[in-house]
């Protein structure tokens, strides 16, 4: 096997960005291994819209995001090579990889340096140690999105989400489009721990209750899961005893939490920050080991693939200037300055003292049209007006909210392909439409069979388009 | 069908006797009401081979489990199964325990323990230096190991019908009756799937022993269900136990215990609840979870609980007769039993199957040897235990050992699909997890799942539906029907 200047392990929104800006930073020699059969990482199953107005400058879905940044690789970076369904198994200090495949089998390969982009994982039901029986039915919320979106395996009907991360919300909102019933999102703390706009846009929307400062004690069913036993906590999250109710249920959801995925940088020695689960990094990004870097959900959990995007940037540019020996931090930086990453800024779901104020003619929402999330008014006179927006953007939203609101709906579709078997392609609504045609939209996609090939941008159904191709 | 000789009951005692028939020329059924082997106290156990001085001298339980014991590392070698001689201690936190550990000695050199020894504090620090500062006193058993024990009975049994055996799951013997004088077999034995008939009958039923034996006799014994539960931690650099480490044993048992497994984990526990419901009710509680953390810090003080991968109990099979009932049924020539197989059952089932075939022996049944033609051991491929010479070698050779699948364990497609076409094919997740070790790591079966999914459903071939994939048992389905599919 080919040695290399750089080589990035995963291909993900981090990888993808860190390989581009190595190459176009004036490395030529650059290899990124994914181990996945195509690139693009998490983002594939992700089929929902709210990425890309920040590096983009426009609204779309997972999948459109990591086919416009394998776009920007090919484009940007021609000469990149990239290896796929590639298992790395190991890297050293002496930046060594051992990875392998069916065709290379196990191999062995020699860079400068190395770039780290290997994502995060999901809490799953041990790490939070909930006692009760073990039956199917169980799952992280990200397991259950790749069946859902990527399988098209309905996972459960009667369903609980368990923490108010992005993602439980985002499949709270997902199970019942494909007819589920979504019963409660039950959280731990005292305030959500998804953004404000997925509160609005996957619950509320949907009639789901969420309920605070409460969490599971207890699961129940011996073969299929049957229900779960809630209890509120108080302010230390200990257990309020005799506080206990009872949901009955067929599946739930974990959404409790992502770890950067490091047993490969652990394995090399990579210093590790108890803090954020991904190692510690100078400046540049690199880490305690001279000429490893690191970015993206491995370095620390992202709530945005846009700013994974940005961060790799970063890291590949630094990657090429250490390979040319122009780097301007060291890994000594990273052990003894290490770079601080923001912490999550969780908003309580307090009302403003304002909206207690109780008045009829104003109402209350959340902006859903960027991460910002902007708590907004609308006085409803004529014309109506709006207050608490960052942008002009939220002042439409408002309004179209208290008149005719709008949204945009995002599934899959099943494709009839060449040899006869169904596969899946996930799809949009061309636009937004009115949020009372949501599901009438839904339902007649999901009785559709549409015929391959697709290709990212067809319009499949009038005023539905692809977000991923075959 | 007619059978010669059928067991009733697939965990490790089914099939260590089953194992042990091998070398016979008779045709053997083994029936289990669950749509695995290894689905009882078999699979949910401390997974100690425990070196046998707990045990009272004189008893079958201290003969087979010395025995037992010594079998293990032959047994593991010929059947490719995990297994680690690491030795135990047993700690003393206090003078009257010091003097139980010399009370433990006596009684472990009269059942025959080899080299125990007692240790001073620094010498537990030296051959085990995670132990807590407060330890006063250990007794050391070098002979003592840890063991996969499902891997066992899985092996046992491929091994079994590899050979020539039938297993067939689904099966729960409902009842157990005398055939008439001049039929072509004594005994017919009824299950919800149908009645077998056989002239000799073995019942190795663990919790449901005395439930079986009264389908013959009145029982003279009674299954007293008592359930551990455990954590089962991540490997972790900080703490690594390199033996079992156990506490002086108490009325409730042998206490809580911290020891390695096989595949590298660090357990802890089990509790110790007698159960007044159902049997094999294996849930977990918050109570009892919480006495597991708090007596383990007692012999291993930085154990970092962040890392707990799963949490699980078993039910024992304890009974309220001081030793192991195995034995031909009085009475009732032909039916023999092992029941109320407790802990150390594990340890001493290899020596149980061949007690076992020496009391089929005594008892009259015809085991005429076979004349060779048949092998006793297995090979599978463990990629993660491998050098890299090793692995590049069959992977150039096998290039379905080229692609991880499981990527917490590191393991490949081709020890998956090796599962799926093993002599017993694994019905669920849980059973591909039992053969190949998937989903046993830090992401519990979220990354491998679906992979696994698909490639059981490519087995299944055309008429694949998501709907048959079970998680474990039979009605632990994972998928239910979409909307689309349900109305057209
Ligand atoms: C289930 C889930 C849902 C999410 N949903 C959202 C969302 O809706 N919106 C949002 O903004 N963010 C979401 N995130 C966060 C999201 O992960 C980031 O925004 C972004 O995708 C992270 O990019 P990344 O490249 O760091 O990681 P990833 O996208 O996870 O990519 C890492 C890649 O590395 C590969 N890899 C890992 N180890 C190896 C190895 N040993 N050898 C070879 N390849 C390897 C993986 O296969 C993967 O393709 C989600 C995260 C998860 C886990
Ligand atoms: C918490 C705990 C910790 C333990 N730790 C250890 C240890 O560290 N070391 C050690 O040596 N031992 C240990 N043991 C004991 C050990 O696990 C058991 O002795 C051993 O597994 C018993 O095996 P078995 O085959 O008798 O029972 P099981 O594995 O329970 O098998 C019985 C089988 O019979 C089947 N069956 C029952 N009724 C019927 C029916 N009517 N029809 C058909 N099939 C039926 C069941 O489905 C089951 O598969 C422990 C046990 C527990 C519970
Ligand atoms: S008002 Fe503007 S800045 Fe605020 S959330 Fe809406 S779109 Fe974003």
């Amino acid at each position: 096997m080919k040695n290399y200047d750089i080589v990035v392990i995963g291909g993900g929104p981090a990888g993808l960005a860190a390989a581009a800006s190595a190459f176009e930073n004036g490395c030529s020699s650059v290899l990124l291994i994914e181990r996945d059969t195509k690139l693009g990482g998490i983002l594939n199953q992700c089929i929902h819209n709210g990425f890309g107005l920040a590096h983009f400058g426009e609204e779309l879905t997972g999948p459109e995001y990591a086919h416009r940044a394998m776009e920007e690789l090919k484009e940007k970076a021609p000469g990149v090579d990239v290896l796929l369904d590639t298992f790395v198994m190991e890297i050293t200090p002496e930046k060594k990889i051992y990875a392998m495949n069916k065709k290379d089998g196990y191999f062995e390969i020699s860079a400068k340096a190395i770039i780290l982009a290997m994502g995060c994982r999901e809490k799953a039901r041990g790490a939070l140690a909930i006692p009760g029986t073990r039956p199917a039915g169980v799952m992280t919320a990200g397991l259950a999105q790749h069946y859902v979106n990527m399988d098209g395996f309905m996972v459960g009907r009667k369903v609980v989400i368990l923490g108010s991360g992005d993602i439980g919300l985002i499949m709270a909102r997902r199970m019942m489009l494909e007819g589920a019933k979504v019963l409660a999102c039950i959280e731990i703390a005292p305030q959500p721990g998804g953004l404000a706009r997925n509160i609005t846009q996957c619950l509320e929307d949907y009639g789901i209750p969420l309920y605070l400062s409460q969490t599971i004690t207890s699961i129940h069913g011996k073969e299929r899961l049957t229900g779960i036993t809630v209890s509120k906590v108080d302010s230390k999250y200990q257990v309020i005893p005799g506080t206990e109710w009872d949901i009955e249920c067929d599946t739930l959801l974990l959404s409790c939490g992502l770890i950067p995925e490091n047993e490969l940088s652990r394995k090399a020695g990579v210093p590790i920050d108890p803090k954020t689960g991904g190692p510690f990094a100078s400046e540049a990004l690199e880490t305690g080991i001279s000429g490893i870097f690191a970015c993206g959900n491995v370095l620390h959990v992202h709530d945005l693939a846009d700013n994974v995007t940005k961060e790799a940037i970063k890291a590949g540019k630094a990657a090429a200037l250490y390979v040319s020996g122009e780097a301007e931090t060291t890994s000594k930086d990273a052990i003894e300055n290490p770079k601080v990453f923001p912490g999550k800024v969780v908003k309580p779901l307090n009302e403003s003292d304002d909206e207690k104020a109780e008045d009829e003619n104003v109402r209350h929402m959340t902006c859903i049209i960027c991460p910002r999330g902007c708590r907004l008014s609308v006085k409803l006179s004529e014309p109506p007006v709006v207050t608490g927006n960052g942008c002009p953007r939220g002042e439409e939203y408002a309004i179209a909210e208290v008149t005719h609101p709008m949204r945009t709906l995002t599934t899959t579709i099943r494709v009839r392909n060449e040899d006869g078997t169904l596969g899946r392609v996930s799809v949009k609504s061309n636009g937004e439409i009115p949020k009372e045609e949501i599901f009438n939209l839904a339902s007649k996609v999901h009785h559709t069979i549409i015929n391959a090939p697709v290709a990212v941008g067809d319009e499949v159904l009038p005023g539905v388009v692809a977000t991923s191709g075959t | 069908m007619k059978y010669d000789i059928i067991i009733i009951g697939a965990g490790v005692i089914g099939t260590s006797i089953a194992y042990n028939l091998i070398p016979y020329d008779v045709s053997v059924l083994l029936l289990d009401k669950n749509n695995d082997v290894a689905m009882g106290s078999t699979r949910a156990n401390s997974a100690i081979v425990h070196a046998g001085f707990d045990p009272k001298p004189g008893t079958l339980m201290a003969k087979l489990n010395v025995e037992g014991c010594a079998l293990y590392e032959e047994l593991c070698k010929n059947l490719s199964v995990p297994y680690k001689r690491c030795g135990s201690v047993v700690l003393a936190f206090s003078d009257e325990e010091k003097a139980l550990l010399d009370e433990l000695l006596d009684r472990g050199n009269k059942n025959g323990v080899p080299d125990l020894k007692i240790l001073d504090q620094n010498e537990i620090r030296e051959l085990e230096p995670c132990v807590s500062e407060e330890a006063l006193a250990a007794l050391y058993a070098p002979s003592a190991g840890i063991v996969s024990p499902w891997e066992l009975c899985l092996a046992q049994a491929e091994v079994f019908v590899r050979n020539g055996g039938t297993f067939i799951g689904e099966s729960e013997v409902t009842g157990i009756s005398k055939n008439e004088e001049g039929a072509d077999a004594k005994f017919t034995v009824t299950t919800n799937n149908g009645a077998f008939s056989a002239d000799t009958v073995i019942m190795a039923c663990g919790l449901r022993s005395d439930k079986v034996h009264e389908f013959v006799a009145e029982a003279d014994f009674k299954i007293v269900p008592t359930r551990g539960e455990y954590f089962l931690l991540d490997k972790c650099e900080a703490v690594k136990a390199n033996t079992v480490i156990f506490q002086c044993p108490n009325k409730d048992g042998k206490g809580i215990l911290v020891s390695p497994t096989v595949h590298g984990n660090l357990i802890c526990g089990p509790t110790a609840e007698v159960l007044e419901g159902d049997p094999e009710d294996t849930a977990t509680t918050a109570n009892m979870l919480a006495v597991v953390k708090e007596k383990a810090m007692k012999s291993v003080k930085n154990i970092s609980w962040r890392d707990n991968i799963r949490n699980f109990s078993g039910v024992r099979a304890n009974t309220n007769i001081d030793d192991f009932i195995i034995r031909e049924i009085p009475d009732n020539k032909g039916i023999f039993e092992a029941a109320g197989i407790k802990s150390p059952g594990l340890a001493s089932s290899p020596a149980i199957g061949r007690y076992m075939v020496g009391l089929l022996k005594e008892g009259g049944v015809s085991l005429p040897e076979k004349n060779g033609g048949y092998d006793m051991t297995r090979k599978t491929v463990h990629f993660r235990y491998m050098s890299n010479e090793e692995r590049a070698e069959l992977v150039a050779k096998d290039p379905a050992y080229g692609r991880i699948v499981c990527r917490c364990e590191g393991v490949t497609e081709g020890e998956i699909r090796d599962a799926i076409n093993s002599p017993i094919p694994p019905k669920s997740l849980d059973a591909v997890k039992r053969r190949a070790g998937t989903g046993m790591g830090r992401c519990q079966g979220g990354f491998c799942g679906p992979r696994i999914v698909q490639m059981l459903l490519a087995k299944q071939g055309e008429n694949a539906t998501p709907l048959s994939i079970l998680q474990d048992a039979n009605g632990s389905n994972l998928f239910t029907s979409r909307d689309e599919e349900v109305e057209s």
